[in-house]
């Protein structure tokens, strides 16, 4: 028995180099995944990139008929334009509501109530991204509907509704780790010179906080940015630049998502639909990148 | 009320009898203060409510919308009838294939992943460029995962749609989510407990396999069953990877689907259900979600029970 324990042992000894080979390699494996990532999109994408699509009208032409027989054309400013009223809507309702919240939770509720909201701020985060468009087709529909008589409920107010409640808990868990980060002796300080806890908050805490909650607020357009099947099932499908929330809209992830089935595979438009991809990469990754330089100035600045 | 203010009616005769309780009512602009910091505490909690009253209502809601079809039944059968009848086992099967699969992929090399960030990697550009693509991998829209998925697995590496390919899709989609929960439950082990293991001759891959990880199994394991609620619950990765409309296997077959085969998932039949299909009966609409968001939760709830637990009987 001791001997096989023991060349076990020196068979384990004799490992240890390829099993921290592995370990390296496991630890580069973001850095290679992000970079497959971006290789493998754009390699699909790569034939039309190169081979007829006009970037210029891709970028700037509102004009989305990608299936027309005799005059396809390619440009996703009115998509672009449905993503970022979308996601514009979201963070007017879900900064407001995100912030308020991360302050009563950090600064206003005793230890129990602030472990209780905390879990239930997670299970929010959890809900899939399908039941939340599920939730925006079904009850909001009907209720948008009903509340403003308009004739269809699946537009830009419903997408921006659900992407809010969507990425609240972003913002208020992001936010109240900020909160956390402000020393006590700031508080303390304040409150001896007599500060009520409204002023503490407003005077010492969010000027200090301030770049935390940012980032909070990035993470949050990041998410709604993203989405796909909640803005894909609750905004409609009307490919326009819209001029009220209750205009249809079409972001760039519904789109992907709603064409890459129909696409044949290889054609302009399956290829056009990958370079939304790109760029819907790159959106994200500048989010990301200001986003953690963000937060680098915050643990520096400390 | 007059009362509360400081009285002028004190004597000017007897300045030094001041009762104790006259120095401590509230001035105008102290009670002024006060009413503003009540109203904001109003306001914050009006917010805070606001923020968690749709989980309860829509837990509360789909529950009661699901009620009359939530049998035994409803959980063993394929869906008939175009959908419009039956249900849910294929898609039910589906999603516990792709999160088990998934699972088996991106725990190790996660775990690896946060052990090689923890305990060998150094403060350096390198290590920070690293930390950064575990951040943007988390950031990536499910919906360029997908993208990835069709380009890598499906086409290039010949896949085709398949339970295989929907599953590394995934994988890499929740890889993030194990290696941020794991590098935190190492980061919690003391450099103390590393120390004394080296002092015994011990290399670095055995104080690992010794000392950390055992101590940190508990908060590993908290992120593992995150991955798995976030993988259940996950639609846009598996459209064009694998998931199918419809596929009928044998009714109470748990090994019914192949590897290279494809597949019904639960959050791809709620969405086909809720689009695709005119004249679904709203019970089979809800409680497929419900099934959906019960699960999801209640895995949550687990991982959140389960942490917890263990951070009230850590000893160091």
């Amino acid at each position: 028995m001791k001997t096989i324990a023991n060349v076990f042992h020196q068979l384990e000894r004799w490992l240890e180099p390829v099993i921290e080979g592995i370990i390296r390699l496991c630890g580069i494996s973001a850095i290679i995944f992000v970079f497959g990532i971006f290789f493998f999109v754009f390699r699909e994408g790569m034939g039309f990139f190169f081979g007829g699509l006009d970037i210029v009208e891709f970028l700037t032409s509102p004009d989305w008929y990608p299936t027309s027989l005799n005059n396809k054309r390619y440009g996703v400013l009115a998509l672009i334009a449905g993503t970022f009223s979308v996601t514009a809507l979201a963070m007017v309702i879900a900064v407001p509501f995100g912030l308020g919240a991360a302050i009563f939770v950090s600064e206003f509720c005793g230890p129990k109530l602030k472990e209780t909201l905390k879990i239930v701020i997670e299970l929010l985060a959890a809900i899939p991204s399908v039941v939340w468009g599920f939730i925006g087709l079904t009850v909001m529909n009907a209720l948008i509907i009903e509340l403003f008589t308009v004739p269809i409920g699946l537009t830009m107010l419903n997408g921006g509704i659900i992407l809010a409640l969507m990425s609240v808990p972003i913002i208020v868990s992001i936010g109240e780790d900020a909160l956390k980060a402000v020393p006590d002796s700031y508080r303390e300080a304040a409150e001896a010179l007599g500060a009520t806890r409204w002023q503490v908050i407003y005077r010492v805490l969010l000027p200090t906080a301030k770049n935390g909650l940012l980032a909070a607020v990035l993470l949050g357009v990041g998410r709604a940015v993203g989405e796909t099947m909640a803005v894909l099932m609750t905004t409609g499908h009307a490919v326009k630049i819209p001029t009220s929330p209750f205009d249809s809209v079409r972001t760039l992830t519904a789109t992907i998502a709603a064409e890459l089935g129909e696409a044949a595979v290889g054609s302009d438009h399956y290829r056009v639909l990958f370079i939304i991809g790109v760029l819907l990469f790159s959106i994200t990754f500048i989010v990301n990148f200001v986003t953690d330089l963000v937060i680098k100035g915050i643990r520096e600045k400390a | 009320m007059p009362t509360d203010t400081v009285p002028s009616s004190t004597s000017p005769d007897s300045p030094e009898i001041i009762e104790p309780k006259l120095m401590f009512t509230a001035t105008e602009q102290s009670r002024k203060k006060q009413l503003t910091e009540n109203i904001a505490r109003c306001i914050f909690f009006v917010m805070t409510l606001l923020m968690i009253l749709p989980l309860v209502l829509i837990v509360v809601y789909l529950f009661v919308k699901a009620a009359p079809i939530l049998s035994p039944e409803f959980f063993f059968m394929n869906p008939e009838k175009g959908m419009r009848a039956g249900g849910i086992w294929a898609p039910l099967l589906g999603t516990i294939y792709i999160v088990i699969i998934s699972l088996l992929v991106s725990a190790p090399v996660g775990v690896l992943a946060a052990v090689y960030l923890n305990e060998y990697a150094r403060e350096s550009w390198f290590t920070r460029i690293i930390n950064l693509a575990v951040v943007n991998l988390a950031g990536v829209p499910s919906i360029v995962h997908a993208l990835f998925g069709v380009g890598a697995f499906v086409y290039f590496a010949r896949m085709g749609r398949s339970v295989l390919a929907a599953s590394l899709t995934l994988a890499i989609m929740t890889l993030p989510v194990i290696i941020a929960s794991t590098k935190e439950a190492l980061g919690a082990v003391p450099m103390a407990f590393r120390e004394a293991c080296w002092n015994t001759g011990a290399t670095r891959w055995q104080t690992i396999r010794g000392i950390v990880l055992p101590n940190s199994i508990s908060g590993i394991l908290t992120g593992v069953i995150l991955q798995v609620s976030r993988a259940a619950g996950e639609t846009a990765p598996i459209m064009f990877t694998g998931a199918v409309f419809f596929k009928a296997i044998s009714e109470g077959d748990v090994l019914a689907y192949g590897l290279f085969d494809r597949f019904m998932a639960l959050s791809m039949h709620l969405y086909q259900l809720s689009t695709q299909v005119p004249g679904v009966p709203d019970a089979l609409e809800y409680g497929t979600a419900i099934v959906l968001l019960g699960t999801v939760l209640m895995v949550n709830a687990l991982a959140i029970v389960l942490r917890v637990y263990l951070r009230s009987r850590k000893r160091w």
